[in-house]
């Protein structure tokens, strides 16, 4: 069974398509370790151990028929807690939400049911996805399987941690500042924000509509590239989706290089707060990235320097306004309902019941930079940065193919540390946020342990929008290299639980 | 730029719909002015002449073809619904007494 568990999501479908393993074997392992684990690591906030049973037989009965299988089918996924699954509740980590079964799939759901992907069940999450450490889930923090008592990032902490602790070989999160990248760069695995519009939003709960986009977790290069393909492309649903073929994903996993290649080190994402052990363990990406036979160049971003800001006052406006459907009309919770308060006192009474604090921070501040008098001066200048972001990049995507730093400035921090302490926190994605701004593509990968704690450091890579591939071919070198360097995955030195 | 006050987070509350206790008036007034002081900054951009982006794509009116398809069935539209009556969302009272 522990063998089951630690193959890769590659390994996994071609066992089941070979019939050296069935797809119920596979399910049964990863839902035995999830009993066995999840009351530690608390990734899970919903398992479906039958649906998950029955997608495992589907496909069993569909190999034994002769059918062709796709190339992830069979291989069990845990989904972040903000996609729908109909029939199946989704609580996006909020009370507001508690017991709501969605009645339809989202595109990416049902994208993985029909490839013969298993839906092991829903993870935590910061609420609404606005945190950086799972922390705000109104249903208890996850454990770091690296140290339990760290956060394991977020807000999609839950997918990033199952996939560390071999709950599930794959995880689906979304990433509006860094909610992919971060959990994977702290947990030690890979995590994939796709061009905006590269994966539908149809069914994902709306946090910040121009910077949400969904994407891969993995605990390699290949598996994520294998999960984009099955996941992207286009969707009539969404109208921000674009309409073009997903690029090469998987054959630039297959075929990593970086010979040739111009690697652009970004000066802004370095200098005060960032840990000593975090800047050694880049320093030594960008050496090996030297050796493999890619030109590196330094670049300059200036208007970076406003990236965190501009993301503080666009992020929440739009929360603001996403979140006004929560209002105790037509789903989730309803309180004080008693017959003789109006609508709007319910409503009232409703939110402050069921939104925990970050989410009543961001929505006032978001109603703040909104409201006359303030909105030129906030949401006005804070598009305006956009702008500028856009065309650093642009420019210096003419000097570079992709852009490297370190995923987070710091390790995982402890559990606690900066619950109370909003500004403390948002500066865990101070590097990601950019690419958000501008909807580049962007990957985490692992690049080493901080040698002051022993934690896991991520190497950021970021490519131009459309160009994902690049992230793919980049990060599958550097990942054959470290495993080289190392001897094994860095997940193998993780403490077992 | 003027930090905020607790005035002002308490109006910000009733815009958005959420009824805050007094003490959390205090709590939430201290962190908004951190925050509001801390992203101040980006209205050192606010004279330049530069074109606002709302949004990564430069997408504009996307239509689908307006054909009949299938949708949520009524059933599956109140499945959620914290109260319900006659096939409809049961609210509470919108309008005044008179």
């Amino acid at each position: 069974m522990t063998d089951i568990i630690r193959l890769t999501a590659a390994d996994t479908a071609a066992k089941i398509a070979t019939g050296e393993l069935t797809a119920v074997q596979v399910a049964e392992a990863h839902l035995a370790r999830i009993e066995a684990v999840d009351e530690k690591v608390h990734a899970f906030l919903h398992v479906d151990r039958e649906g998950a049973l029955e997608q495992a037989r589907a496909v069993d009965a569909k190999r034994e028929r002769g059918e062709p299988l796709g190339p992830l089918a069979g291989v069990p996924i845990a989904l972040k807690d903000l996609f729908t699954t109909e029939g199946i509740p989704t609580t996006v980590g909020s009370k507001i939400l508690e017991g709501w079964i969605p009645p339809y799939d989202a595109t990416v759901t049902r994208r993985l049911k029909e490839a013969g992907l298993v839906v092991l069940g829903k993870t935590n999450m910061d609420e609404f996805a606005m945190g950086s450490s799972t922390e705000n889930s109104a249903y208890g923090p996850t454990g770091n399987p690296w140290d339990l008592t760290r956060v394991p990032g977020g807000s999609g902490g839950g997918s990033s941690a199952a996939i560390a602790s071999y709950q599930a070989p794959l995880a689906m999160g979304t990433d509006t500042g860094g909610s992919i990248r971060q959990p994977a760069a702290v947990t030690g695995t890979v995590g994939v924000k796709p061009t905006y519009g590269g994966v539908s939003r149809y069914g994902m709960v709306a946090f910040s509509s121009s910077l949400d986009q969904g994407g891969p977790c993995a605990r390699t290069v290949l598996d994520a590239a294998l999960l984009h393909e099955a996941i992207g492309g286009h969707d009539p649903l969404d109208s921000t989706s674009i309409d073009a073929p997903v690029p090469p994903v998987v054959e630039a996993a297959r075929s990593g290089s970086v010979e040739g290649m111009r690697v652009g080190v970004v000066k802004q994402f370095r200098g005060e707060g960032y840990q000593a052990g975090v800047v050694q363990r880049f320093d030594e990406s960008v050496e090996l990235l030297r050796e493999l036979g890619a030109e590196v160049v330094e670049v300059d971003c200036p208007s970076f320097d406003l990236a965190l800001s501009a993301y503080y006052l666009i992020a929440p406006s739009e929360c603001s306004s996403n979140l006004a459907r929560f209002d105790a009309m037509r789903y989730g919770l309803r309180v004080g309902d008693d017959g003789t308060r109006s609508a709007e006192e319910v409503t009232a009474l409703t939110r402050a019941a069921g939104f925990g604090d970050e989410v009543k921070r961001r929505v006032m501040l978001g109603t703040y930079a909104l409201s006359s008098g303030y909105y030129d001066a906030y949401y006005g200048s804070a598009q305006k940065v956009r702008t500028l972001i856009a065309r650093d990049f642009e420019r210096v995507f003419e000097q570079a193919d992709v852009l490297v730093s370190p995923t987070t400035p710091t390790t995982a921090f402890a559990i606690g540390e900066r619950a109370d302490d909003p500004m403390a926190m948002y500066l865990a994605d101070l590097c990601t946020i950019p690419a958000n701004l501008a909807g580049n593509a962007a990957m985490s990968l692992p690049c080493g342990l901080a040698p002051e704690d022993g934690l896991p450091v991520g190497l950021q890579i970021i490519a131009p929008a459309m160009r994902d591939e690049r992230l793919y071919k980049v990060g599958a070198a550097v990942e054959a290299a470290f495993v080289e360097r190392w001897g094994h995955p860095l997940l193998e030195e993780a403490p077992s639980l | 730029m003027p930090g905020i006050t607790r005035e002002e987070v308490a109006h910000l509350a009733r815009l958005a719909r959420l009824e805050l206790k007094p003490e959390e008036l205090d709590h939430f007034a201290g962190q908004l002015d951190d925050i509001i002081n801390a992203v101040a900054r980006v209205s050192d951009v606010a004279d330049q002449d530069v074109p606002p982006t709302s949004h990564p794509l430069p997408l504009t009116n996307v239509m689908r073809p307006d054909e009949v398809r299938p949708s949520l069935t009524p059933q599956q539209a109140l499945s959620g619904a914290p109260a319900e009556e006659q096939q409809r969302f049961k609210v509470p009272q919108i309008l005044g007494e008179e």
